[in-house]
């Protein structure tokens, strides 16, 4: 090895942290993948041999003979398949009767309810990840605190003291990212307001440059494209905590069927592939993906081959340093409450992981009250 | 330079006060009325007291809108009709609605880009952001267009008029679900949010006060044969209630006069009035003077913001460029400010749902939070790419009559082509917008921006005015 490699090697061990100890803090990055409009949790992850299960959705049911099992009680919708190998590897959890108490059916309040992990009749103007970051500051030299890639809303992420930026495509940003003119002196909140969003860009954009060329093949189509740039992002050496991705469509009220595996088959080889390219990127153990949506979808399949606004739903945590199996509690079919699913897990148990046993910050303050970590990651 | 400028022109009216309050304050109560200050407007209010200048918004406010409503809105669809539909057929239908809806956003939008009186669809879209309704929940293009023709009439009205109009608007009572509250299991959806967001705000009122509005709003509907309004005095509760220590067999109409009698109201009102036209933060002893005028008034909507734009804060310079525009405000501003002409309107109703106000379609029953909400990177690059482009609209039309770009043109779906086509179809002539300022060069900043530039724009002719519309401060109103 001569001087020039071993200074390469160092300069790549160093980012790469392959030498060091395992990543900590910010440095482990947390992917968020919304699925917009209410995901179906009961044909994803299917309670195969409960029949009433089959009595409730005579039409749409996934078939006993199509569900991918996990165990004689649970399995996968089959466009899930991709998923299979992170289970058989034990890197997936699934986390079952996910939600919250008085639960709201609308999607535009219970979505915020999530972003803000509010109770259901409190409103809160941040993003559950935004007050994280205002008690315990991402480190400076990060390219942002957090990155939102596709869709113009912030979910999660929005609040006045995060350094987040929004982004569909890289190359797109950056030729933008001219126009923003963060020179100045503010004199008052609004104009200091824009001043920093205008130096969040500009930072953004001069550390973003030259994205990593993957061998990994990427899905088609703009989830896909969406996953490619979280993998380039990940792969950043300047750092980001955080990334929100988001799948829509699972409104599903009408001819479920065919959308919902088109959808989940997506999510699936979506989430395969990021596990690929974070891998050649060596930062498959230092990232845990998590899905959540608005709410699940009513138990009663409804007239139109379709379901309704529901409640508790299953969600997938995912990575290299998960602690991969089944958590939460199955779908008690028998005890519905209007027709709906009671919950088993608040969701911000899931926030509380993501928060303590991921980054190491406390969740109490940012939760507005305890929740219970899961005990989803390996030491 | 510039800020010595801006510091001759905002000290100059000081020696003409007798005359008239000078361009910088008119500048300043142009732009926070309505959506832009052209020069010829700011010479003219120039002349004017303040006093003086507030009395001709006002009586020029209120009314009808003057763009023709597209043909549909008195139209309407029975839903018992509806559930007979086929799939087919209500795939059409549900296609339908979304074109209207589409259509509605921008016949809204043009018509703020043409009226004659600016506050009156400031305050339109101010009542729109307090009696919410959305299109995504409400679903009837035709419904929502009586809504807003209805807030557009009360505009600068009574607001207990407006309070008692909107409470029974169709539109309204699908949104907030009349439908399901009826005697025996209410729903407490319109109760809450009438005191929550409408009249009292937080902490005025007990969960008890909800529960008992809602039992005497039972029997509020629509009538499923023509959209209008029907009372049903089967589904009414009749029943002894008590709303705010205030007891008796109430109606819903009991209620809404029980809300208006609590100062709360107005204070709750006025406060929303202010961030909405002064500053952030009010200050605490004047939004109470301007509170008790509106309450004293009988809620005459003129009297408050007589009483809003009569207060030192609102003329204070501390408080100039203080509120961030919203993305109607930039953009129907730059439009008027600039001259720029449009047929269809179908690009900004698309820019302003990329900018996070999606007219008749907030994001929730609490509307747009606004304020620096409105700003984030996606947002920021969004609006500063529009006023990029804005100023080539030259250049575009040139490349669009290429023949390799027609062909094109051909190739793309409908939907995009009439998207692309409406951009082509812009026009803006620098010249003649930059002839008025011919030998008055001075005024280009001072027409343009709330408060000196905060970064050092330079340049020549367009170039100047481009690196203006570019600084941050263009943002601020």
């Amino acid at each position: 090895m001569d001087r020039r490699d071993f200074l390469a090697a160092s300069v790549a061990a160093l980012f790469s942290g392959s030498l060091c100890a395992q990543p900590s803090g910010y440095r482990r990055l947390l992917v968020l993948i919304e699925l917009k409009g209410g995901n179906d949790g009961l044909n994803t992850v299917v309670p195969h041999a409960d029949d009433a299960y089959y009595r409730l959705r005579p039409r749409i049911g996934v078939r006993r003979d199509d569900v991918l099992q996990l165990d004689g009680r649970t399995g996968l919708h089959p466009a899930l398949k991709p998923l299979l190998a992170l289970w058989q590897v034990r890197e997936l959890a699934i986390v079952q009767g996910v939600g919250y108490p008085g639960p709201n059916l609308s999607h535009f309040r219970s979505i915020e309810i999530w972003d803000t992990a509010s109770k259901s009749d409190e409103y809160l103007a941040e993003g559950w990840v935004a007050r994280a970051f205002a008690g315990h500051p991402v480190p400076a030299q990060f390219a942002a605190d957090a990155i939102a890639v596709g869709g113009n809303d912030m979910g999660p992420l929005a609040g006045s003291g995060t350094r987040a930026i929004a982004l569909s495509d890289p190359a797109a940003f950056l030729r933008q990212a001219r126009l923003a003119n963060p020179l100045g002196k503010a004199h008052n909140s609004a104009l200091n307001h824009i001043l920093k969003v205008e130096a969040d860009i500009a930072r953004a954009a001069s550390q973003l440059h030259g994205g990593m060329q993957f061998s990994t093949e990427f899905p088609r189509g703009p989830f896909g494209n969406a996953v490619r740039v979280a993998a380039q992002l990940a792969a950043n050496p300047a750092g980001v905590a955080a990334i929100r991705l988001s799948l829509g469509g699972f409104d599903t009220h009408q001819n479920q069927p065919n959308v919902h595996q088109r959808l989940l088959g997506e999510l699936a080889e979506g989430i395969a592939a990021l596990k690929s390219a974070l891998l050649e990127a060596n930062r498959w153990d230092s990232t845990l993906v998590m899905t959540y949506a608005e709410f699940g979808r009513r138990p009663q399949e409804n007239n139109s081959n379709g379901t309704d606004h529901g409640t508790a739903a299953a969600h997938f945590i995912a990575g290299g340093r998960v602690r991969g199996g089944l958590y939460g509690e199955a779908p008690r079919l028998g005890e519905l409450e209007g027709g709906n699913l009671r919950h088993a897990v608040d969701f911000r148990s899931l926030y509380a992981t993501a928060l303590e046993r991921w980054w190491g910050v406390s969740s109490a303050g940012v939760l507005k009250g305890r929740f219970a970590p899961l005990d989803v990651l390996r030491a | 330079m510039l800020r010595l400028i801006f510091a001759v022109v905002v000290l100059l009216p000081g020696a003409a006060a007798a005359q008239g309050m000078g361009a910088a304050d008119a500048r300043h109560l142009l732009n926070r009325t309505g959506f832009d200050a052209r020069l010829e407007q700011v010479e003219e209010f120039a002349k004017l007291s303040r006093g003086a200048a507030v009395e001709r918004l006002l009586a020029g406010a209120g009314g009808v809108a003057r763009t023709p409503a597209p043909g549909w809105v008195k139209e309407w669809t029975d839903p018992r009709r509806l559930r007979q539909m086929d799939a087919e057929e209500r795939k059409l239908f549900v296609r339908e609605q979304i074109e209207r809806g589409l259509e509605l956003k921008g016949w809204w939008f043009s018509e703020m880009a043409a009226t004659a009186s600016p506050l009156t669809e400031r305050m339109t879209l101010f009542w729109h952001n307090h009696f919410t309704s959305s299109l995504q929940k409400v679903r009837s293009p035709a419904l929502i267009y009586r809504q807003n023709a209805l807030l557009r009439k009360h505009a600068l009205g009574n607001f207990g008029e407006l309070l008692h109009a909107v409470s029974r608007d169709p539109a309204m009572l699908v949104y907030l679900d009349a439908a399901t509250n009826r005697r025996g299991e209410p729903n407490e959806n319109f109760a809450r949010e009438v005191m929550e967001l409408f009249t009292l705000g937080e902490g005025k009122y007990g969960e008890r006060d909800i529960r008992e509005a809602a039992r005497a709003f039972t029997g509020w509907s629509i009538d499923p044969a023509s959209g209008e309004y029907l009372y049903r005095p089967l589904l009414h509760d009749g029943g002894e209630k008590t709303v705010l220590a205030r007891s008796g067999n109430l109606r819903g109409e009991d209620v809404l006069d029980i809300l208006l009698a609590q100062p709360a109201t107005a204070e709750f009102v006025a406060a929303k009035l202010w961030r909405e036209f002064v500053s952030p933060q009010p200050a605490p002893a004047e939004l109470g003077r301007v509170a008790a005028v509106f309450r004293a008034s009988g809620y005459d909507i003129r009297s408050a913001l007589r009483a809003l734009l009569a207060t030192e804060s609102f003329w204070a310079q501390g408080n100039r460029a203080a509120l961030i525009k919203s993305p109607v405000e930039l953009v129907v501003g730059t439009l008027r400010q600039f001259d720029i002409g449009f047929g269809d309107p179908l690009p900004f109703v698309l820019l302003l749902r990329a900018l996070g106000q999606d007219i008749f379609s907030p994001p929730n029953v609490k509307g747009w939070p606004g304020g620096e909400a409105w700003i984030n990177s996606t947002t920021l690059l969004g609006r500063k790419q529009f006023l990029d482009r804005i100023f080539r609209v030259e250049e575009t039309r040139i490349a669009m009559q290429r023949p390799a770009m027609r062909e094109k043109l051909e190739t793309l779906k409908p939907g995009a082509r009439r998207f692309m086509q409406a951009v082509a179809d812009l026009q803006f002539s620098a010249r003649d917008w930059q002839r008025p300022f011919e030998g008055r060069e001075a005024m280009v900043p001072v027409v343009l921006l709330a408060a000196a530039p905060a970064g050092s724009p330079s340049g020549e002719g367009m170039d100047y005015v481009r690196a203006l519309v570019a600084d941050p401060v263009y943002q601020l109103k």
